[in-house]
């Protein structure tokens, strides 16, 4: 009985760093857009667009590590026509994102159609558990670098928001347009970055998807994940280092039902895997309230009006 | 003016039914504006569909006549369409109920899954036990309640918890697919079907027939009466009115003392009544059972019939129509322009996208501009 749960525990462990990792690039591009005062609702396609290329890219190139600034690349084009219409004036930027995401997701399933079924080169992964006994262990520590990258991007974000002149343009931006005004910055410019920057993070989320875990591209890839992270950067108060611990929390939470596989019990497995929606909404509940904005929300944010 | 002229008393008469048709052409003028933008951002989106089918090296030409051939060339083809348009016309209704008390749900999909879900999960066991038409009945009923209960709880976490309700009501969209599927993978599958994971069969007694001298289910016709009712409810009642004052400011609202919980809330259980009804109609007219083929899309293409049409149920029927041939035309073009069957969400992405940029054309043009002094008060 303590094996088998130690066998989930180690399981939960790698599939949290495992599941956690895309959930981690799009919560920080999602930040990124949402600090400036503008939300991308389409990274949800992103995401998917995302996993497309790089599975294309490192399927002609040979390359994954090509794929990832394919996946980048194509995101941050997606970003910049978010950006780009929602620079125009009444345009609601919430609907440019539903808009967004179901361009997104058609366009990766009418150029990923020839790709579901050959194999592209993966990325490698670290492997940090290669000294120890015991085989979960060792396959849970064995971790791709995009994870470190998204760390240490958190940290850098982090550190930009507090203390460059960049970090402040953009926070003056997000919680007030007017004050960003007065102060001669190009509002909508700024707004345009982020949003462009922050797509380019969401499509490296998707080639983690595409290229590490699962690791395949078929349609059925992310259900979800984009728009998870969305909501998951108003539970981290929009700050990139919470940002990293939620996307870990609701990596846990989607590593449940894939632990619980490993040990035999699948029965509950479909039910499992609503498991981080169900989260994602009772968290939204939690912090969410009708009567006060919430602490930290940029002031120029529609997300909760 | 020959109206404001003092020396107009001998034609008073004449005068006055001047200024009504004068006043009638210019409300016609000022609203054909909603008309045209979005005419021009269809034909925009065409455009730039156009050069999309270039690119890839496809026709154009081709794609239109095959759109023209599978969805509107033939009776055939035309009646699949209105066939298709029902489940649009439904789950549009559920965006633009919505829409109109200022929330922007986009959880029709979810709600029409574990509509079509419940009611078979419900049918199977009174399936020979109880007459066809009484189970038919409580799967309409059981199916708009479903419905109702999942796009409501969306319009609840709004109201009392302020909880986003684009991101909640998607949300809710993945878990009732989940939902779905956790019983159809498990409890109620049948057995007797190992390739797709179904519920059983309610036979054919037990379905929902068609329109008589047609091919088109009987979801049609309720589509187009939910929309005439909810349009008479939205714009001829006190109801509607405080749900579209709600709409356009709802502090405003409040301080009125309007109980805008209670409308929002009803709104919201109108709209997943309507889009767990198109689940129903999937089920017991179409499929025979629920599966995964239950969530296809018709969810997230309501969302942009109920944009197209600017949440104005009446105008979501023809667009609908519209939609469903575009939709029933997608495996002729899968199969005679070797395109994935993808492209149609690619040109239904691309219409949303300019259809949205062309909001910011509103109030740009003088020719819609209201002219007339006697407007400003």
């Amino acid at each position: 009985m303590n094996d088998a749960l130690a066998t989930v525990l180690i399981a939960m462990l790698g599939g949290a760093i495992r599941v956690s990792t895309p959930f981690m690039f799009v919560a920080l591009g999602e930040c990124l857009t949402e600090k400036s005062g503008r939300i991308n609702l389409g990274l949800e396609g992103t995401l998917v667009l995302g996993a497309m290329s790089a599975y294309a890219a490192s399927f002609h190139t040979g390359s994954p590590w090509l794929g990832v600034l394919a996946a980048g690349l194509a995101g941050s084009v997606l970003g910049a026509m978010h950006g780009l219409i929602c620079k125009l004036p009444k345009v609601n930027d919430v609907a440019v994102g539903i808009a967004m995401m179901l361009f997104g997701t058609g366009l990766a399933f009418f150029f990923g159609k020839p790709y579901i079924q050959p194999q592209a080169p993966r990325l490698p992964s670290l492997p940090l558990g290669q000294y120890l006994d015991s085989p979960g262990l060792k396959s849970a520590l064995d971790i791709n670098p995009l994870f470190f990258v998204g760390i240490i991007l958190a940290i850098v974000l982090n550190w930009t928001f507090k203390n460059t002149r960049w970090g402040l343009v953009i926070r003056t931006v997000g919680d007030s347009a007017a004050a960003a005004r007065a102060m001669g910055i190009s509002v909508d410019w700024v707004r345009f970055l982020t949003t462009a920057t922050g797509g380019f993070l969401a499509g490296v989320g998707g080639a983690f998807l595409s290229l590490s875990y699962p690791g395949s591209w078929n349609q059925g890839l992310s259900s979800g994940q984009g728009l998870m992270a969305v909501a998951l950067v108003i539970f981290a108060r929009w700050n990139p280092i919470r940002c990293v611990l939620a996307a870990l929390l609701f990596g846990g939470a989607g590593a449940i039902g894939p632990s619980l596989q490993a040990i035999g019990i699948t029965q509950g497995y479909y039910f499992f895997n609503s498991a981080p929606y169900i989260l994602t909404l009772a968290i939204m509940v939690a912090t969410s309230s009708a009567k006060r904005s919430l602490t930290d929300m940029p002031g120029e944010l529609g997300v909760s009006r | 003016m020959v109206s404001n002229a003092p020396a107009m008393t001998p034609s008073q008469a004449t005068a006055s039914k001047d200024t009504a048709a004068r006043l009638w052409a210019r409300s016609l003028r000022v609203n054909s504006e909603y008309l045209a933008i979005p005419l021009l951002a269809l034909l925009a989106a065409s455009l730039l569909f156009s050069v999309f089918l270039l690119l890839v090296g496809k026709s154009p030409v081709d794609f239109v006549s095959y759109v023209w051939q599978g969805g509107f060339g033939s009776a055939f083809s035309f009646q699949n369409s209105l066939q298709r348009s029902a489940p649009l016309i439904l789950t549009a209704l559920a965006v633009a109920m919505p829409a109109r008390i200022g929330l922007t749900m986009i959880g029709g999909e979810g709600a029409l899954v574990m509509g079509g879900f419940a009611c078979a999960a419900l049918a199977i066991p009174l399936v020979g036990i109880w007459p066809p038409w009484l189970v038919l009945i409580v799967m309409a009923i059981a199916a708009m309640a479903v419905g109702a209960l999942w796009v409501g709880f969306a319009g609840y976490l709004r109201f009392a918890h302020g909880v986003n309700e684009t991101i909640s009501s998607l949300l809710l969209t993945y878990v009732g697919i989940a939902f779905m599927n956790f019983f159809v993978e498990g409890m109620l599958r049948d057995a007797a079907n190992p390739n797709k994971p179904s519920t059983k069969q309610i036979g054919e007694a037990y379905m929902v027939g068609k329109i008589p001298g047609t091919e088109v289910h009987w979801g049609f016709i309720a589509g187009i009466v939910l929309s005439v009712l909810l349009y008479i409810l939205m714009e001829r009642t006190t109801f509607g009115f405080a749900a579209r004052v709600t709409g356009g400011n709802m502090r405003a609202a409040l301080m009125q003392g309007l109980p805008v919980s209670r409308l929002i809330i009803i709104c919201c259980m109108i709209a997943g009544g309507c889009a767990g009804l198109a689940g129903y109609y999937e089920v017991a007219a179409i499929q025979g059972r629920a599966n995964a083929s239950l969530a296809a899309g018709y969810g997230f293409t309501g969302i942009l019939v109920s944009f197209l049409a600017r949440h104005n149920p009446l105008v979501i029927v023809p667009v609908a129509i519209l939609f469903g041939g575009l939709v029933a035309a997608g495996g002729l073009i899968q199969r005679r322009m070797g395109m994935p069957d993808a492209t149609v969400l690619v040109l239904q992405g691309l219409i949303f996208v300019v259809l949205l940029a062309s909001e910011t054309l509103y109030g740009r043009f003088a020719f819609f501009k209201d002219k007339m002094p006697e407007a400003r008060t």
